[in-house]
């Protein structure tokens, strides 16, 4: 683990609030180590903006190793930067070279409003969970968990949409800034699973209408989401969420 | 302070059956009449919230994050124990009991640790049903590994990410419950103070973190299921949020404080590299399944790894326990690695760090395996280190992970505050002084979904509680207590930021009561942690104001909290006669360093009761009463 410094021009989204204008700040990164992760490298101009007397950039982050989902902005316009299946803080400056600029921006999508500089209110996205992204079992009512066999392969394929962190990467990616693969990985996981199937209809329905609702836009197939998820969750739960989408549509006695 | 643990007579098996039905009911006509606030959506958190709410109650959840799925909870990694014995190697409740018991040094309660190991079976029953999506053998049926501390295979997964899928289940459970109208969450707030009416924990004051503005919130009880406070250490492997304040609040307000001293360092963290790291992140035990630990025999050996023939190299968990081999327990692992270091073997351009390699696993499982059961953990270390694990072995080193101390709880997880309950890693109960892997996801779900569910009836069901709203003078107290200290905090306008104290704190901190504790280093971090704290009250720079979002503004707060509470954790080290655990007292240790208890003096908790500003903290205990288990040497030998 033997790294070297590298000075960077930054260009930084800022906005006080949400119903601020914003604007573009410049700011240079000097003797930044390539060990440093990108969240650590905000760190460090956070603390010499701190100690020169002006406001730091507010951005969300919390377990910096790539699980919680917290944080997320656009480096040089892709969300959670350049690599494939990295999130922000897992993204490191061994990646820059000596002398780039960084253009750094909040998730850009009407459902999602700026909270301030690259914080954005993402709980549209509970909006649609509520809707219907869980089964409808209480606390006590369950069978012995081996009770209800369930193929590995179909295991496999629910935990692969399950992982999902919630992030918004994939909205920010969308030139229509859809939610579709936030949506379908979550109806995803639940349909494939024999636990899921009583309430897979409604679930698929309720929240579709809750995505559209919240103003996320619709799928026009850019497939923009699959390349930034940093969870390398697929295009095809899409496809799967059409499919459970139209079955519950001609079975729907609603 | 009076300390009743309130845990039931008569025969261990029957103990938590007998006082379910001697705790109060409430029905359900009545339990619409009452409001419980929770505060923290971690598996404890957020199992209490939606488990609660399932029942009728109005809960009202309280987050610091932007939505209730953030919780760090959601970073555990390897898995989560119950007593299913589906292997069928010789699992049961009482080997789960007797190992968590022992691997938390007897300094666990009986009554405690074996409802625990009862209810842990309910909670795989209830999150397969809710759509978990566990690991499961070609059959169909759920797989199971091994942690540390444990030779059956009783652990549950989902991947490296079982904590995810467990919080995801909670939150998804109580998004239901919200959509249904009987959660009301307040994400994004922090709780500034606990409100007590007549001794009674009635509600709380919370800042919104989007607006700066002040809150208040009454109800019939809280639940502070707020985590543990590794980042006492600075470094830690816990979240960037995670920290003490909610629980030293509570402290402050009159709830005893136990074991403080009882922090567990992971064995298998990635290493330090530089002086602006944030964090530690943790490689979970469940590698130890596979990977093989070791250091080079020979002090000093810089060769690269592949160079090192196996004659030369030093399994030194293999050879000193035998029987567990890579699979001891946390605490003995750490040491064993700081030992090796402290030896001069140990690796990697610092010196701190030892090998945690998978080339026999790969060549005898073929990579395949490896990769499905640890690929995403092998991808995270990729990132972070520019290494392929695949190739060269893992380094790795010890780092703050866990804290089995907490509020002081009885058998109800009740606080010595009436009405105010602690769940989950927020609470002392159930790991005595070291933790056991995959048992944190454990407590934290039977707290939230199978015991506060029985146990807040009974306080509420048997309790004679007044009207309160937020009206109150105690809320107009506790109101004009928080902005008073966001001003003072404000208006200090020195020249060093919050997280530059926190740095400090924290070496202090790792230096003189991390993995090895000595007297002489303990007092003067007690006076180095003085001086930083006033410091801090002289020089903190906060940037902004108090009037919108402003994450300076956060972490000079939880920074503050933990400025006094460090010097409580180092008081506790220092009154702990003994090594036990996590806490490891150089004084006390046997020929092969390894820790040496004092069962005749020191089989307590130490619950500590805030005396007043400035004043030292006065000293209570709660004597641990051994029926069912002989106080033993631990041997993983």
């Amino acid at each position: 683990m033997s790294g070297k410094n590298i000075n960077l021009t930054l260009k930084i989204w800022r906005q006080n609030s949400p119903e601020d204008r914003g604007r573009w700040e410049i700011f240079q990164a000097k003797d930044i180590s390539t060990e440093a992760s990108f969240l650590e490298m905000l760190d460090i101009v956070n603390e010499q903006l701190a100690l020169a007397g002006k406001e730091p950039v507010a951005f969300d982050h919390d377990c910096r190793e790539g699980i919680c989902g917290t944080c997320g902005c656009a480096v040089n316009g892709r969300p959670h930067g350049p690599d494939r299946e990295t999130t922000l803080c897992q993204l490191h400056m061994r990646r820059f070279q000596e002398g780039d600029t960084l253009v750094i921006e909040p998730y850009r999508a009407r459902a999602f409003p700026v909270i301030k500089d690259l914080v954005v209110d993402r709980s549209a996205f509970d909006g649609v969970i509520q809707a219907g992204g869980f089964v409808s079992v209480n606390t006590g009512q369950a069978q012995d968990a081996n009770n209800l066999p369930v193929p590995r392969d179909d295991a496999e394929r629910a935990m692969d949409a399950a992982a999902c962190i919630g992030c918004g990467a994939c909205v920010a990616a969308c030139p229509n800034a859809a939610a579709m693969l936030f949506v379908s990985a979550k109806v995803s996981h639940l349909a494939v699973l024999p636990q899921g199937r009583t309430e897979a209809a409604r679930r698929a329905l309720s929240m579709v209408a809750q995505m559209d609702a919240a103003g996320f836009g619709n799928c026009t197939n850019h497939k923009e989401c699959e390349v930034e998820c940093p969870k390398g969750i697929s295009i095809s739960n899409i496809a799967r969420l059409n499919r459970e989408f139209i079955k519950a549509g001609l079975a729907s006695k609603e | 302070m009076q300390l009743d643990s309130k845990i039931p007579g008569g025969p261990l098996e029957t103990k938590w059956d007998r006082h379910r039905f001697d705790l109060k009911l409430v029905n359900p006509a009545n339990k619409r009449k009452f409001e419980i606030i929770v505060v923290g959506t971690g598996l404890a958190g957020g199992s209490a919230s939606a488990a609660l709410a399932e029942l009728g109650y109005n809960v009202k959840t309280f987050c610091i994050q932007d939505t209730p799925r953030r919780a760090h909870s959601i970073a555990a990694q390897g898995g989560i124990n119950a007593a299913k014995n589906y292997p069928n190697d010789g699992d049961s409740i009482w080997r789960l009991f007797y190992d968590t018991i022992k691997g938390g040094d007897f300094r666990a309660r009986e009554g405690n640790v074996y409802r625990l190991a009862q209810v842990s079976n309910l909670i795989i029953d209830h999150c397969v049903a809710l759509g978990l999506p566990f690991a499961r053998e070609y059959g169909g049926l759920l797989a199971n590994r091994s942690f540390g501390g444990a030779q059956v295979s009783r652990t549950f997964y989902a991947r490296g990410q079982t904590g995810q899928q467990l919080l995801l289940c909670c939150y998804q459970g109580m998004m239901r419950q919200i959509a249904a109208g009987q959660i009301t969450m307040f994400p994004r707030r922090e709780m500034l103070e606990l409100v007590t009416v007549n001794g009674q924990a009635r509600g709380i004051v919370v800042r919104n973190l989007l607006t700066g503005e002040i809150e208040r919130h009454a109800a019939h009880a809280v639940v502070l299921a707020t985590g543990g406070y590794g980042n006492v250490f600075y470094l830690s492997t816990n979240g960037a949020g995670s920290n003490v304040s909610a629980a030293w609040k509570a402290y402050k307000k009159g709830a005893g404080f136990a074991n403080p001293c009882y922090t567990q360092i992971h064995p298998t963290c990635i290493p330090v590299h530089g002086d602006y790291q944030s964090k530690l992140t943790l490689m979970s035990e469940s590698l130890r399944n596979d990977g093989r630990v070791w250091v080079p025999k020979q002090a000093g050996d810089k060769r690269p790894p592949h160079e090192i023939p196996e004659s030369e190299r030093d399994y030194y968990l293999e050879r000193i326990y035998p029987s567990f081999g890579n699979l001891a327990p946390r605490d003995i692992s750490s040491r064993a690695a700081k030992l090796m270091c402290d030896q001069g073997k140990g690796v990697g351009s610092t010196g701190l760090a030892v090998y945690l390699d998978f080339a026999d696993a790969i060549k005898r499982l073929g990579r395949k395996v490896i990769e499905e059961r640890y690929g995403n953990l092998f991808q995270m270390y990729h990132k972070i280190t520019d290494q392929d694990p695949y190739e060269v072995p893992m380094m790795i080193f010890p780092a703050s992970h866990y804290t089995m101390g907490g509020l002081w709880v009885d058998y109800n997880l009740m606080s010595t505050i009436p009405g105010l309950f602690a769940l989950g890693e927020a609470n002392f109960s159930d790991h005595g002084a070291n933790r056991l892997g995959a048992s944190a996801l454990m407590q934290g779900l039977a707290d939230g979904y199978f015991v506060i569910p029985y146990t807040m009836g009974g306080y509420l069901g048997g309790t004679p509680l007044t009207e309160v709203n937020t009206s109150h003078p105690a809320f107009t107290e506790a109101e004009a207590a928080a902005k008073a200290r966001t001003e003072k905090l404000l208006g200090i306008k020195g020249k060093r930021t919050a997280a530059s104290f926190h740095r400090d704190l924290g070496n202090i901190m790792w230096e003189y009561c991390g993995m090895g504790r000595n007297d002489e280093g303990m007092k003067k971090a007690l006076k180095l942690i003085a001086d930083l704290r006033g410091d801090f009250w002289q020089n903190l720079l906060i940037p902004g104001t108090d009037k919108n979002f402003n994450q300076s503004l956060e972490r000079a707060g939880r920074v503050a909290d933990f400025l006094e509470f460090a010097e409580l954790l180092v008081t506790d080290a220092l009154a702990r006669r003994e090594s036990c655990g996590g806490h490891f007292n150089e004084a006390f240790q046997t020929e092969d360093h390894e820790p040496l208890r004092d069962d005749e003096n020191m089989c307590h908790a130490a619950v500590w009761e805030y005396a007043g500003e400035g004043k030292d903290p006065i000293f209570n205990k709660e004597p641990l009463v051994f029926e069912n288990v002989k106080l033993a040497v631990r041997s993983y030998k």
